[in-house]
């Protein structure tokens, strides 16, 4: 009996050895927040971690709004959202709040059409009436004169949309209603909004689901993030920008649309209708939500090490994996931010 | 549930009296309960009471966490929440009608597809049409439906179901366009292929409660049915299945309950668009499938209002089983008079 006892101490004495030795060596920071980043954030936080001396990250697809909640409740280290933070949440921290942005997308308008043509092409003033629920038919002039040489088929428009509250929503209606006046008054700007009652407009969950739901539905129309359209190989619209041009989703457009915005102190920059000839009219960045004083050196400075990786490593990834690489300019200025996490 | 105690109290009694006699322990094969008997027997009825308990303290917990996180939402959202129409985060107007339109709608259909091929099922599994090891394998097929979890149903909903549908339903449309049931075209999801997948998913619970309801029927009945020359129809829909109704009808409303509150496939497939429309091809919405799409992202303000949105599913489902209940005592009062 004694000796089982002995035994136990050192059993005991093993672990609690062992697991001291574990807490001095890494650190764990815990984010959570945007799921449209979610697969380039993931890919980058584990080659991150796999680095020697590194922290270890753990981030949960949340949703923007509930990560900026686990945020303000003190349950995260760090969180990611696509619709920056409002003032009045940014007012409620008392440690500081550092926005920064870590990498931009696009909203691709995907499109399925019997026989599958390619290069749809979507006028300014179409697309928001799509939207509106006032364009509903396939073969309708203003998208016939838009597109000649297609064959448009005699076939209703069946939109898809987000049936989740979501930040691509929140990009997408605030683009179109920089576009159209008409949509601005009418379903407006938000995570989710009131969509045209219509039984050709249905919702699907997800990124995933409006995707499986445009690829299923003849005739069907939906916006998703760029990354997912080019991963499920769903046609999509060249759409005309500001300038009139047509620009298909793509790293190029993408570019060119963050360079027509000079980035602000906060780092909040939005692109409801960028400037540029060559600019993909629905652009946005994507964020990282930091405390400046973190009260944790230790923790500030993984921390920083995290959005260095992010910054230089990270950019490489970002095209490949239908993500914007951030410019030059854009870089320097958000590593500059990133001192401010101390 | 409610017959285990009575027995452990009946035993009890027994013992207890047998314990006041003389035995001799060496020869006789009874004996009095030793005091492990006694202590085992008590734990278990405090056991079963505190399990009683624990689930009306759950419920009642329940009912204080969303009910007291709803309260305010009740009270910005008044009764219009019930009879609104438009669902408008931005301009802060809630209304639900056509999600519990939608909730009801497909609930009912999935009920009469699943509730008859449920049954259905059960007859031809109990009824000795089938060897007995094949009726067994059958019956592990359908209780592994039970298994699968319910967002590979929604898929398998997108996926199959809808381009299944999709030529019947145009036809349906295109020729029969004039009844209210058929009076749109399937853009896709909608609640055709939401209630036909709600049916796959009820048909579990259905057939195997049914099945148990008439495995329950004697023996002895079936036989004397025969006995007068009854066919084995006759002897099926005159005197077996009646006799195991209640069971049956249970087995409904257990399903019922079920498709009220089945979320994830139904926000997959239902289109989540808010109409109130009699046509199956028409997109709709569901109450749960509304809380679970809304939730994560949704403010404190707007929580309020998704926990009433949850109180009146609750209420809803309360309602149903107490239909199903009464319906159920006047069933079984009726033969009497």
């Amino acid at each position: 009996m004694r000796q089982l006892s002995r035994y136990a101490l050192c059993v005991c004495a093993v672990l609690a050895l062992a697991s001291t030795a574990g807490a001095e060596e890494k650190v764990r920071l815990t984010g959570s927040g945007a799921s449209f980043p979610f697969p380039i954030y993931s890919t980058w936080f584990k080659a991150f971690s796999a680095q020697p001396n590194a922290a270890t990250v753990d981030y949960q697809a949340k949703g923007s709004g509930a990560g900026v909640q686990d945020f303000l409740n003190k349950t995260v280290d760090f969180a990611a959202s696509d619709s920056a933070m409002k003032q009045e949440d940014i007012d409620k921290v008392a440690e500081g709040v550092q926005l920064l942005p870590m990498t931009a997308g696009e909203i691709a308008i995907g499109y399925n059409l019997p026989g599958n043509p390619t290069g749809l092409k979507l006028p300014r003033d179409v697309y928001p009436a799509i939207f509106l629920g006032t364009v509903t038919r396939w073969n309708d002039p203003k998208i016939v004169a838009a597109n000649p040489g297609m064959k448009l088929p005699d076939l209703p428009i069946t939109v898809v949309r987000r049936a989740d509250s979501s930040g691509t929503t929140f990009v997408f209606t605030q683009h179109l209603s920089a576009v159209s006046p008409a949509f601005k008054d009418g379903p407006g700007v938000g995570n989710t909004v009131n969509w045209p009652s219509s039984d050709k407009f249905v919702a699907a969950p997800k990124n995933d689901g409006v995707t499986a739901t445009i690829k299923q539905t003849p005739g069907a129309l939906g916006y998703i993030e760029y990354a997912y359209a080019k991963l499920a190989k769903v046609e999509f619209a060249s759409l005309q920008n500001k300038a009139g041009a047509y620009v298909a989703p793509g790293t190029g457009g993408g570019v060119d649309a963050l360079l027509s915005v000079k980035l602000p102190p906060n780092m909040i920059a939005w692109l409801p209708d960028p400037d540029g000839a060559k600019s993909y009219p629905i652009t946005t960045y994507t964020w990282m939500i930091f405390r400046k004083n973190n009260g944790d050196p230790a923790k500030a400075a993984a921390m920083r090490a995290m959005v260095d990786y992010c910054l230089s490593e990270g950019q490489k990834i970002s095209d490949q994996m239908g993500y914007i690489p951030l410019p030059q300019a854009v870089v320097a200025e958000v590593r500059k931010a990133a001192a401010n996490i101390q | 549930m409610s017959s285990v105690p009575a027995h452990g109290a009946d035993r009890v009694r027994v013992l207890s009296m047998n314990g006041g006699l003389e035995f001799d322990r060496g020869t006789s094969v009874s004996q009095p309960p030793s005091t492990f008997d006694l202590f085992v027997d008590r734990g278990f009825r405090a056991l079963s009471h505190v399990g009683v308990m624990l689930v009306l303290l759950i419920i009642a917990l329940l009912l204080w966490e969303i009910g007291g996180k709803a309260l305010p939402g009740m009270q910005r959202a008044g009764l219009g929440f019930i009879t609104g129409t438009t669902w408008d985060v931005g301009r802060e107007q809630y209304g639900i009608l056509p999600a519990i339109w939608g909730t009801m709608y497909s609930s009912l259909l999935a009920l009469l597809i699943g509730g008859v091929a449920g049954i259905t099922m059960a007859v031809f599994l109990t009824q000795d049409f089938l060897a007995p090891r094949v009726a067994a394998m059958f019956r592990t097929i359908v209780e592994l439906l039970a298994a699968i979890p319910s967002v590979v149903y929604g898929l398998w909903g997108i996926f199959v179901v809808i381009p299944f549908v999709r030529p019947i339903a145009e036809t349906l449309h295109d020729e029969f366009g004039w009844i209210p049931f058929f009076s749109t075209s399937l853009s896709g999801p909608g609640l055709l292929p939401a209630s036909l997948v709600l049916a796959i998913m009820i048909l579990p619970t259905v057939a195997a409660v049914s099945q148990d309801a008439l495995r329950a029927v004697p023996f002895r009945i079936k036989q004397a049915a025969y006995g007068l020359g009854a066919t084995r129809w006759e002897a099926i829909l005159r005197v077996i299945v009646p006799t195991a109704s209640t069971g049956i009808f249970g087995a409904l409303v257990l399903g019922f309950g079920r498709a009220l509150g089945e979320t994830m496939a139904l926000a997959m497939l239902v289109g989540n668009s808010n109409q109130i429309t009699l046509s199956m091809f028409s997109p709709a919405n569901t109450l749960a499938a509304l809380l679970a799409l809304n939730f994560p992202e949704a403010g404190p303000r707007e929580v309020e209002i998704l926990m009433y949105g949850a109180m009146v599913l609750m209420a809803i489902t309360l309602i149903v089983n107490v239909i199903g209940s009464w319906i159920m005592l006047v069933a079984n009062r009726e033969p009497r008079r």
